[in-house]
């Protein structure tokens, strides 16, 4: 039935997706552009195709919307919020706390350019914020980056298993053309899973009661919950780490790059494979946990050549230096202020590097 | 009291069971531990222990978890009422409730209490109200009477430059939403000249206590003040502490029921 293609936007088939992986409540603030994320929610709520979304909320800020989200997630729901830079900056405070009181739920940032307002177009420079922790505290997100309205719609029901299984906050790091784009979709077939959730505050059941609290005022307790985060860290950084290769197998040169700046890479590596320049595309999926495994073996394999191409003044590059490990030469391509590079551009960037 | 004698309105002695019987970090002659009991005692009276979740609020409140026998979240500094708002609306069978301070509510989390209460939010508020900064110390508050010395207003506090005390219950109660609204006077208050005190404020608590969770229950929003005192960060002994809230602090910040939507207090 539902197996033909729908025409959708990014920010639509998000929420929509986030519907069909049974997402319970929705805590909103309007934020361009991520704006038609809680529009299409404010119209699905009480819809009869999904039983299980009960609550749908506008909040008077970024803030208020986040310890929402903290409150109802406490309980054990399956709770979302989306907004886009500046609003995702409100949101740190909330992440915090939930990364310490180990409450899963996902936060969407359609990032826009910056800082300050900047502009509506599409950037990646929120991406420290998001995978470095971002708020106060040391912590990690995981941090996933569709790039394709077809990911914005099947990254929500991975987001809400991830975040449960390890219980922490998981981010969509998602930009503002993919959160605008309209492409052709299948919806995936979501299993809704059902969490065991234990720990919830729903009451003092049988007498056992449950407190989420952040503040531990005795060292020793504060430093052996900080260890015990950092373990589930290094755990899900051994489990979760996510990428894909695109003709890296004989690949000379390798370009590095997520979210919608990797569809331009593809394109650019069919350009110089046209053209008899062996390239390569290397796309994380998890910005963090970073693919850190998979790039490496790229480079035990002889890859000596890396550009990273990202909408940010040089970001991720910090991470691809890192594994490569000096091991290579690691460039950076960057378009800033809600510019896209030109596919051309690229080619002509790796023909220099290739040379 | 309208008529209604103490017996009504029982404090339970002893240990209760919805306290975890841990010894509190109050300061001698704080207000805090007082409230404890008297929101135990109503968890207990209406029977609602394992059915209840508690919010932990940023300030002197912040660890009630330790005290008060109940499930608990705790929110980060004013954002109580809005943590409160997503644990009630996916489990509207809980009773949710907050106790913050004047700082943590009326400076810092004002917006999540004006817009939790006018949306009419069935979650109570506990404030206690010592006019004052008190876990980070004795720094101005919102609440801060004009002239009251702080450690950030050492000349005192000028209404020129800080204006007025900000009264959070007369705020809320010229809103639509909230349905139970009311001032009380939590200290023990000196009977004229003499060495006697009426503990009136702790009875009139515990009424307070009662009907805001069962205007929650009803279905509305339910906000109760404690006037209180700070004794340390005043630096007062107790005793003057206990004047000073019954002689200036009620001229502030007047005790009465503000609103009743439901007409909790006449039933």
């Amino acid at each position: 039935m539902k197996t033909e293609k729908e025409f959708v936007k990014g920010n639509e088939a998000l929420a929509l997706g986030a519907l069909k992986a049974g997402m319970n409540a929705y805590f909103a603030y309007p934020i361009t552009p991520s704006s038609e994320v809680p529009e299409t929610l404010a119209r699905e709520f009480k819809s009869p195709e999904y039983p299980e979304f009960k609550i749908f909320l506008q909040a008077a800020s970024e803030l208020e919307a986040i310890n929402m989200v903290i409150g109802a997630a406490s309980t054990g729901a399956k709770v979302m919020t989306a907004t886009s830079g500046p609003g995702f900056s409100l949101k740190q405070e909330g992440i915090s706390y939930g990364a310490a009181m180990e409450i899963p739920f996902l936060v969407v940032d359609v990032n826009r350019a910056g800082p300050g307002l900047g502009n509506l177009g599409p950037e990646q420079s929120d991406y420290f914020q998001a995978t470095k922790g971002g708020g106060h505290g040391g912590y990690r997100n995981i941090v996933l980056a569709p790039n394709s309205v077809q990911e914005m719609a099947a990254f929500p029901g991975l987001g809400f298993s991830l975040a449960f299984k390890h219980r922490c906050p998981v981010v969509i790091l998602a930009d503002a053309f993919l959160g605008q784009l309209k492409e052709d979709i299948v919806f995936p077939k979501i299993t809704q899973e059902k969490f065991e959730t234990p720990w919830a505050a729903t009451g003092a059941r049988g007498g056992e009661r449950h407190v989420i609290a952040s503040l531990n005022l005795d060292f020793a307790d504060q430093s052996s919950h900080a260890e015990h985060l950092m373990s589930k860290y290094e755990e899900v950084d051994m489990m979760e780490q996510r990428s894909e290769g695109y003709l890296t197998s004989d690949a000379e040169v390798v370009l590095v790059a997520y979210g919608v700046v990797s569809r331009l890479c593809r394109r650019a590596v069919n350009e110089l494979r046209a053209k008899g320049v062996r390239a390569g595309l290397f796309r994380p999926v998890t910005l963090s946990p970073f693919p850190t495994k998979e790039l490496k073996a790229l480079v035990d394999r002889g890859i000596k050549k890396f550009i990273v191409v990202e909408l940010n003044m040089g970001q991720m590059v910090f991470d691809v230096r890192l594994a490569v490990e000096g091991r290579g030469s690691v460039d950076l391509i960057h378009k800033l202020g809600g510019l896209l590079p030109a596919s051309s551009d690229i080619v002509r960037r790796v023909e220099m590097v290739s040379r | 009291m309208q008529g209604k004698t103490a017996g009504e309105y029982e404090i339970k002695l002893g240990r209760l069971p919805t306290l975890t019987g841990k010894p509190t970090h109050y300061c001698a002659g704080c207000e805090h531990g007082v409230l404890t009991r008297l929101i135990a005692n109503a968890i207990e009276e209406l029977d609602v222990r394992e059915k209840t979740v508690l919010v932990d609020s940023v300030g002197c409140s912040v660890f009630a978890h330790d005290y008060i026998n109940v499930d608990a979240v705790q929110a980060a500094h004013g954002r109580a009422p809005a943590v409160m708002t997503g644990i009630k609306r996916v489990r509207p069978d809980l009773l949710v409730f907050a106790v913050q301070g004047d700082g943590d509510a009326v400076s810092i989390g004002l917006l999540e209490l004006v817009y939790a209460a006018n949306r009419g939010e069935p979650i109570t508020v506990f404030l206690v109200n010592n006019a004052i900064y008190g876990m980070t110390g004795g720094q101005m508050a919102p609440t801060t009477p004009t002239g009251m010395v702080t450690t950030t207003t050492p000349r005192g506090r000028d209404l020129k430059d800080t204006g007025p005390p900000l009264d959070a219950t007369k705020l809320l109660a010229g809103l639509e939403g909230p349905s139970y609204v009311k001032r009380v006077l939590l200290p023990i208050v000196p009977i004229g000249s003499s060495e006697l005190y009426s503990a009136r404020g702790s009875l009139e608590g515990a009424k307070s206590v009662l009907n805001a969770f069962k205007v929650q229950q009803m279905g509305g929003f339910s906000f109760v003040e404690f006037v209180s005192t700070c004794s340390i960060n005043w630096k007062m002994s107790i005793l003057d502490s206990k004047k000073y809230a019954s002689e200036v602090l009620t001229k502030i910040f007047p005790p009465g029921l503000y609103k009743d939507k439901m007409g909790i207090e006449k039933k």
